[in-house]
Parts: structure tokens; C-alpha cells; sequence
């Protein structure tokens, strides 16, 4: 049962040689083998890698290496190129894609020891929030089958869930971490735009794409965005704010925390979410935080904005799969592709530019001063991450917005470019988990991290946590 | 019917940067093999991102301040959206409404202000070439070129004719020469220019409601015979009361004719928008003044100095300023000199009148060439008139052509005359003895 482990029980065990990264590597694949035909998680499994892996590193920590990742499983979203393991971003079009080179994320991560176990599935192209729109067929809700992961990194959120790895590696436009962390009652971090280098990340919406950890606690997510903060010279949208010692400074406590409240982010929220979140609203109260009650705008100004701005950037950012490259023709794109090409074809027209995109750049400036103000009165603002619960299989057919619907509790807070995290809160009757965000203003990951594990921390010995998927 | 020239152009320059645009990969990428000068950013590969190069930034404004024109403080770049099989991301990298450089102007000899519209930095795209391979028709695609650093720059319809367009495009390139930015080759492709043709009856102002646009001219020769095809074709067709078609036309070689190729009808719109990968940038007055630093001096101000500190014609001086290296080789010169006695204008005459090949010679060689030919021994009074007196008698026939009045001839007895001498002497002074001797 070593793929139940976190990433700190993980490297102990490996520090003690109780195992070694082998066997670690096996336990996980074994669950991935007992469990995939079921969640299917995975677009590629790279099985003979992460066993060559494992063993190297064993090796080195024979020799006394000790690197942040050494010898850990870990699972990349398929819109990360990894050198000379297809990357298809769950897409038709590249199917036999095999990048040459690495993304910077992926080069961090192994030079931090990791093991890939494998690429995992997503909405086509990163574009939905179900995962249901994959090209290679849909990733399923540990937590049951019947129902949907959210995505767009739901294979990432599910093999979490599933134990079958000890963390994964997502990504974030508007929501694709957190909502799918928030389905799959995993943690899942969202950082702030340009502290995490998107070189080799298939570019969905280029000003908005966030790479980020989906792991089972909140330390391990703090480890992890430790590997890959920090400015890569191969990203210009990349800051040069020094990185903390995330891992370190998650545990320290926030003194005097102050946390904003919108009831905007109540409104339309399924009862057993918002109820589950108000109730640690009122644990941290209990904890000593204040909690401020503040007034931001409608989450649902942030639907059209969000919209138009990456409609817009997919179609150019698409444009590259033009047919004469990649081995696929044009018509291999799937319908949500085809759509939002054609959607933010239109918005860029000669005579529509300045009534859409023009007109939205402008909103997201309002929406950026509307977060602005509320952080000078709060640390960090909480709110249901999404409004539902994990939805049904099947719910994405004829909901051409279904995503923007899906994600509308986060998205005024990724077209501000902020950070923020996913924690689970519990369940609902029905046991499917219910998350809950923090937001922080731009690089505030710590005080989203500390807000985020003195909860983890408070709640760690409540039953709910026992809970394990049945699969 | 009377027609006027309305004529604008748009020149691409390429830089001489080390590495591409946006990416770290070789810009030398002439007659090298193809896709060898390529890397992941430059071929486009899913998930590679471009982050812009400092120096062709830099170079960029630097154009734009010898144009003379204003730097934007604030500039981004933008996204131009169209399909080419050689742009190898579906885009264009370029810059929109925020270019590095706006309103400037070049002046021509005449006086005449071309003025210049905007400078902006793009990326050039990869290379198509159509062959066949194992018998089969095949389009081949080269990346060396993709993202290799090109400026634009953009004129105002000022031009009245193929002259003016000729002396414009001759000073655009002497100056980015000058700059030392780009080698300004035409033959490899480093200066691209594109013409906008219309016409106007004569009398009229305003900008014709048409116009066209002439590609594939790698020659200024070729300018002015595509913008003299173009006002006979344009006249034609204005004369028999219609509009020429707003269109781009190709430029025919071997006919010096223009070809339609694309009308308005397919014009593209290109939906740019600014480009989310490379944050906007910020430039600094102390910035823009450092640069100014760093220029050199540039061949109007320097030719209106050689004309004034030298005493040049301003003839002369255009020849001496039209290579920046060939200005510093005359300056060097007149610097070695000085020691010498020898003066700008002896080093000017030597240089327009020789062509010495200043990559082959020290300044200071030069020097000690022109003081070996102007040295001129001492002669004795007697020894000259005799020498002269017997040449005088030998050549009777000479003597008796310049008596009958052919003049000329006193040049080839002046010639004998110093022949006679080991040592260089005064040919002014054996002139001189000669004809008082003949009169």
C-alpha cells in the first residue's frame, strides 16, 4: 500500500531505506493496473521509464543523495512535453506527437529526482472542465465512476484520488487545477501567472496558463511549487521575485489572518457546498482569524472576459496545427476545438476586435482593481471552488459553456492572474468531496499555503479524511 | 490625360544580430543547410514560447532614431494571424499599433523630407522552395530564416518619382550600414522593398482611392522599373475612365512587367492582437540617450563635417562619406598626414582618383605614397634647358604640330623632357621652360 503514501511519508520511508523507490514505483503501477480500466487516468503510461527511474534512483540514494523528489512517483499532465514521450494534450491532432526537448517543469522535476509514472488525461487541448471532452475518452471521479472528475486536469486530480501516484503535475487556465481538485477531493495549487514557467506547456490561454502541483496534502504542494517557481529565461512572462522556502514557511503560522468573504461566491452554490465551506469559514474564526466581509464583483462578469480573451488566444495559439505538420489534418480537431477556434476567430475580426477583445482586456483591469482593493482589508479571500458537486458523466453533451459555467467561482480570480489553492472540506451525502479555494493576491502563495494547512492541520484527525475511494 | 505618382514604400531590413529573434538559434543563416539553424521556439513546437532578443531591440531604435524619428515609451509586440506553410506557428510576431519608432524622415539631396511613417521590429519567416523530388512535385520548407530579426520601416506616400524612390532607398542602407545593424546585402535577401503604386490626376490632392502594392524586387533598379510599368499600366487604365484594381502584384524579372497576385478581394485580415507571450515594454528617456551615445556619426552629419572641416566639395565628400569604413580611411589619412604637410584635400584627390583598395593598405602607407609623388627634386636652371633644348630638337615633329596650334601636344613633350631625369622633378616647372622656350 506504498502509493497511499504522501510525498513527505514517501521520502521518509525512502531516507530509512524502509523501501525503495522500486518498490514505491511498483505499488503505484500495480494500483495503476488494478484501477485504470476503471478512472482511465492515463493517456500513456510509461512504464519501463519510471521502473528504469526508480532504479537510478535507488541508486543515488545509496550514495546519499538527497534531492526534493528523489525516487517519487509522479504523474505529468499530457500538456507537458517530456523528450521522447508523446505529448497529444489529450488532442487527435497529436496523437504521434514526440516533443524533442523537455518543458521547463518536467526538466525541473527530474533534475529534482522525480519518477514519471506516466501522461496523464485531460479535456482535449486543456479546453473544458469535465475531461469528458478528451480525445481518447474520458476520465471518470474515483470517488464514483458515474461521475466526472472536472478537468481540465482530471487525470491528474483522479490518479491522486485513486492512489495511483504519490503527486501529479497539472495546469491551470481558469479553474483546470482547483475544479478538478475540488471534485476529486484532492489538494490542488493554482500559483499566481508567471511563477511557474509555462515553456513546453501546450499554450491554451497563454496570458492565464498556470502549471501547478495536484497532491494529497498541503506541505507536498508547497514542496512541489518549490521545485518549479522561479524565473526560466526560456519564459518571458516568468518573474523574477526570488522563491520562498515554501515548504518551510507553510507551516508557520499567519498571525492576525484576516479572511474576505463574497457572498457573490455563495450565490447559485449547491446547499451541501456552500454549508461545508461557511463551516470552516467558521472553524478558522474559531482558530482566531478575523473574518471580513467584503464585496467583489458578480463572479459572473468574469465568464464573459474570460470567454473572449482565451477564445481569442486558443485560435491563434491552435493555428500552428495546420495540417502540413504533425501528421494530422485539420479536421482531426474535436468539436470543442473547432468551436472555440471559430469563436475566437470572430472576436479578433477586423470590426470586432475593439467591442470584444478590446473591450474584455478592459474588464480584466477592473477585475484586477476590484481584487487589488479587497486585498489592502484581507489576507486571502475563501469560497466554494465550485458551485456543484462532481457532476455525472455525460453532463458536458449539447453545454457548449459548460466549463465557463463550471468554473465560474474561479475564474475572476485567474484572469486577475492570482494564486490560490483547492483543500477538501468533507463530503456530501451522496460521498462525492467538496472543496473549497483560498485566493491570494499575485506571489501571496504562502499565505494561501498557511491558510490552507492550518485547516489541514486543524481537521486532520476528522473521519472524513479516512474515506477511500472504492474501486 | 495627366497623371501624378503617389508612391510609398515599405522596406524590410534584415539585422546582423548573432542569434534570431526569439530564440537562441544562429541568425547567420545564409547558403548554410537547411533546418540545421532551427530549435523548438523557432520551428513553432507545441509549448515553446519566444522571448525577444535585447540587441535587435536595441538595433531596432536605433533605426528609428537615425530616421529621426520618436521612440515609443511604451511598445509591445502583437500577434499577426495568417496561414503560410513557412510560418511555422500560424503567426507572425510583429508589432501593431505600438511600433519601437514613428514619425520620422530621411532628406533627400534636393531638400526634399520623405517622411517616415513607423519602424517596427517583426520576425522573418522560413523558405519555401518548390522541386522535384525522386520525380514527384514537392514544396520544401527551410526554418534557417524563421525568426531571424527584421525591421520594417514604413514611409508616407512622398515619393514623386523612381529617382527620389532610388536616392531614399540608396540612404536607407547606407545608414543601417553606417549603423553597422545589417549588411544590407539585396543579393542574400537582407533589404526587401515593397512599393505602394497609385496615381492622381494632376491638380488633384488627396490619396487615390486605390493601390497597389509591387513584391519580389530585390534591386533598387528594379523599383524604379516596376514603378515606371506601373504608371503606364495604371495610366492606361485611368485614361479609359476605370480604377485600377487595389491589389499586390508581383514583380516579373525578365520583362520588368508586374503580375497580379493577389486582389482585395482574398486581402487578409490578420487579427492581430497583442502578444500574451512577451510582456510590454517599458523604454527609458536615459535609455533612448545611452543608445544615442552609442551611435556613430551618421553620413549626412558626417558629410556636411567633411565639407566644412576639410574644405571638400560636397562632390567629393558624398563619395568619401558613402562607406562609413572608406570615412574613417580618409580621416585616418589625414590625421598620418599632417606630420607630412600633406593636406585633406591631396588625400581626397588621391583616394577619388586612385580607388586604392583601402582593405589592403594602411592609412599611413597612403600617406608615404602621395609624399613619394609629390616630392620633386631640385634641378638645376642649365641642366633643364638642356635637356629641354635637346628634346626640342629631336622632336621636330611635335614641336611643329603644337606651333600649328595643336596644343595638346605640350603635355607629351613634357613627358620626354622628364624622362631624361632619374629623380621625380616639378612638371609645372618643365611646362613652364618649355612653352617660353617655344614661343
Amino acid at each position: 500500500m506504498l502509493n497511499k503514501l504522501n510525498i513527505k511519508q514517501a521520502r521518509e520511508g525512502l531516507k530509512n531505506k524502509d523501501f525503495s523507490s522500486v518498490e514505491l514505483t511498483k505499488a503505484c503501477l500495480d494500483r495503476i493496473k488494478e484501477t485504470d480500466e476503471k478512472v482511465h487516468a492515463f493517456v500513456t503510461l510509461t512504464e519501463t521509464e519510471a521502473l528504469r527511474g526508480a532504479q537510478e534512483a535507488d541508486k543515488l540514494i545509496l550514495s546519499g543523495q538527497d534531492l526534493p523528489l528523489l525516487g517519487i512517483p509522479i504523474t505529468i499532465k499530457d500538456n507537458f512535453s517530456t523528450q521522447g514521450t508523446r505529448t497529444t494534450a489529450s488532442a487527435k491532432v497529436l496523437e504521434d506527437y514526440i516533443p524533442p526537448f523537455d518543458s521547463t517543469v518536467v526538466a525541473k522535476l527530474k533534475a529534482s529526482g522525480m519518477v514519471m509514472l506516466g501522461k496523464t488525461n485531460m479535456d482535449a487541448w486543456a479546453h473544458g472542465s469535465s475531461t469528458e471532452t478528451s480525445d481518447f475518452g474520458s476520465t471518470k471521479n474515483p470517488w464514483n465512476t458515474e461521475h466526472l472528475p472536472g478537468g481540465s486536469s482530471g487525470g491528474a486530480a483522479a490518479s491522486v484520488a485513486a492512489d495511483q501516484c504519490i503527486a501529479a503535475i497539472g495546469s491551470e487556465t481558469a479553474g483546470s487545477i482547483r475544479q478538478p481538485a475540488a471534485w476529486c477531493g484532492v489538494v490542488g495549487l493554482k500559483p499566481t501567472y508567471g511563477r511557474v514557467s509555462r515553456y513546453g506547456v501546450v499554450a491554451m490561454g497563454s496570458s492565464l496558463d498556470s502549471p501547478g502541483p495536484l497532491t494529497k496534502t498541503v506541505e507536498d504542494s508547497a514542496l512541489i511549487l518549490e521545485v518549479l517557481a522561479g524565473q526560466d529565461k526560456l519564459d518571458a512572462t516568468t518573474s523574477p521575485k526570488d522563491v520562498s522556502k515554501y515548504s518551510e514557511d507553510t507551516k508557520l503560522k499567519t498571525k492576525n489572518l484576516v479572511i474576505g468573504v463574497s457572498e457573490e461566491y455563495f450565490n447559485g452554490v449547491d446547499p451541501e457546498v456552500a454549508e461545508r465551506v461557511k463551516g470552516a469559514i467558521k472553524l478558522y474564526e474559531k482558530m482566531g482569524a478575523k473574518i471580513e466581509t467584503i464585496k467583489l464583483f458578480d463572479p459572473k462578469y468574469a465568464i464573459d472576459v474570460y470567454t473572449i480573451i482565451q477564445r481569442s488566444e486558443v485560435s491563434s495559439n491552435l493555428a500552428r496545427y495546420d495540417g502540413v505538420r504533425y501528421g494530422s489534418a485539420r479536421q482531426s480537431f474535436g468539436e470543442e476545438a473547432k468551436r472555440r477556434i471559430m469563436f475566437g476567430t470572430h472576436a479578433l475580426s477586423s470590426g470586432y476586435y475593439d467591442q470584444y477583445y478590446n473591450k474584455a482586456s478592459k474588464v480584466r483591469t477592473v477585475i484586477i482593481d476590484d481584487f487589488k482593493k479587497a486585498f489592502e482589508k484581507v489576507d486571502v479571500i475563501i469560497a466554494p471552488t465550485s458551485p456543484s458537486l462532481a457532476l455525472p458523466v455525460g453532463a458536458t453533451k449539447d453545454a457548449a459553456m459548460f466549463g465557463e459555467l463550471a468554473d465560474i467561482l474561479v475564474e475572476p480570480s485567474s484572469i486577475a492572474g492570482l494564486s490560490g489553492i483547492n483543500i477538501p472540506v468533507g463530503f456530501s451525502n451522496s460521498n462525492l468531496p467538496i472543496g473549497m479555494q483560498i485566493i491570494g493576491p499575485q506571489f501571496a502563495e504562502c499565505s494561501v499555503l498557511q491558510t490552507a494547512y492550518e485547516y489541514e492541520q486543524e481537521t486532520k484527525d476528522e473521519d472524513w479524511r479516512k474515506k477511500e475511494p472504492e474501486l | 490625360m495627366k497623371y501624378n505618382l503617389v508612391c510609398g514604400l515599405e522596406v524590410h531590413v534584415e539585422l546582423r544580430t548573432k542569434s534570431k529573434m526569439f530564440c537562441a538559434c544562429s541568425a547567420d543563416y545564409f547558403g548554410k543547410e537547411p533546418n540545421t539553424h532551427t530549435c523548438p521556439v523557432c520551428l513553432g513546437l507545441p509549448g515553446t514560447l519566444p522571448v525577444p532578443n535585447k540587441k535587435a531591440i536595441e538595433w531596432c531604435i536605433m533605426v528609428g532614431l537615425a530616421l529621426n524619428c520618436e521612440i515609443n515609451l511604451f511598445s509591445k509586440f502583437d500577434r499577426k494571424n495568417y496561414f503560410y506553410a513557412d510560418l511555422s506557428k500560424g503567426y507572425q510576431i510583429s508589432q501593431y499599433d505600438l511600433p519601437f519608432a514613428k514619425n520620422g524622415h530621411i532628406i533627400l539631396k534636393s531638400g526634399k523630407k520623405i517622411g517616415i511613417t513607423r519602424v517596427h521590429m517583426e520576425e522573418d519567416t522560413g523558405k519555401l522552395t518548390h522541386a522535384q523530388v525522386n520525380g514527384e512535385n514537392a514544396s520544401l520548407i527551410d526554418f534557417n530564416r524563421s525568426g531571424v530579426p527584421l525591421v520594417e520601416i514604413v514611409t508616407e506616400p512622398d515619393f514623386d518619382n523612381a529617382e527620389e524612390v532610388k536616392e531614399y532607398l540608396q540612404r536607407l542602407q547606407q545608414i543601417v550600414r553606417y549603423l553597422n545593424v545589417s549588411d544590407a546585402d539585396m543579393e542574400k535577401g537582407n533589404m526587401r522593398l515593397e512599393p505602394n503604386i497609385s496615381l492622381r490626376r494632376e491638380g488633384q490632392t488627396g490619396l487615390p482611392d486605390y493601390k497597389v502594392e509591387v513584391k519580389n524586387i530585390n534591386s533598387f533598379n528594379f523599383v524604379g522599373k516596376a514603378i515606371e510599368f506601373e504608371i503606364k499600366r495604371q495610366t492606361e487604365i485611368l485614361d479609359q475612365g476605370e480604377k485600377p484594381a487595389q491589389e499586390t502584384r508581383g514583380f516579373v524579372e525578365s520583362n520588368s512587367s508586374t503580375k497580379s497576385q493577389r486582389s482585395k478581394e482574398d486581402a487578409q485580415d490578420y487579427r492581430y492582437f497583442p502578444e500574451p507571450d512577451i510582456p510590454p515594454l517599458r523604454i527609458t528617456k536615459n535609455y533612448i540617450d545611452g543608445l544615442k551615445e552609442q551611435m556613430p556619426e551618421l553620413p549626412s552629419a558626417k558629410l556636411a563635417r567633411f565639407v566644412e572641416e576639410y574644405d571638400l566639395s560636397t562632390y567629393d565628400a558624398e563619395i568619401l562619406t558613402r562607406e562609413k569604413n572608406m570615412a574613417d580611411f580618409f580621416e585616418a589619412c589625414v590625421n598620418d598626414g599632417k606630420e607630412f604637410g600633406i593636406n585633406a584635400k591631396q588625400i581626397a584627390n588621391y583616394i577619388i582618383n586612385k580607388k586604392p583598395d583601402i582593405n589592403e593598405l594602411l592609412p599611413a602607407q597612403l600617406v608615404q605614397t602621395i609624399v613619394q609623388a609629390t616630392k620633386v627634386a631640385d634641378v638645376g636652371e642649365d641642366k633643364l634647358n638642356e635637356i629641354i633644348d635637346k628634346i626640342l630638337s629631336e622632336q621636330e615633329k611635335a614641336v611643329n604640330d603644337f606651333k600649328s596650334g595643336k596644343e595638346t601636344v605640350i603635355m607629351f613633350l613634357v613627358g620626354q623632357v622628364m624622362r631624361q631625369f632619374p629623380e621625380k622633378i616639378d612638371s609645372g616647372k618643365v611646362k613652364e621652360s618649355l612653352l617660353s622656350k617655344l614661343k
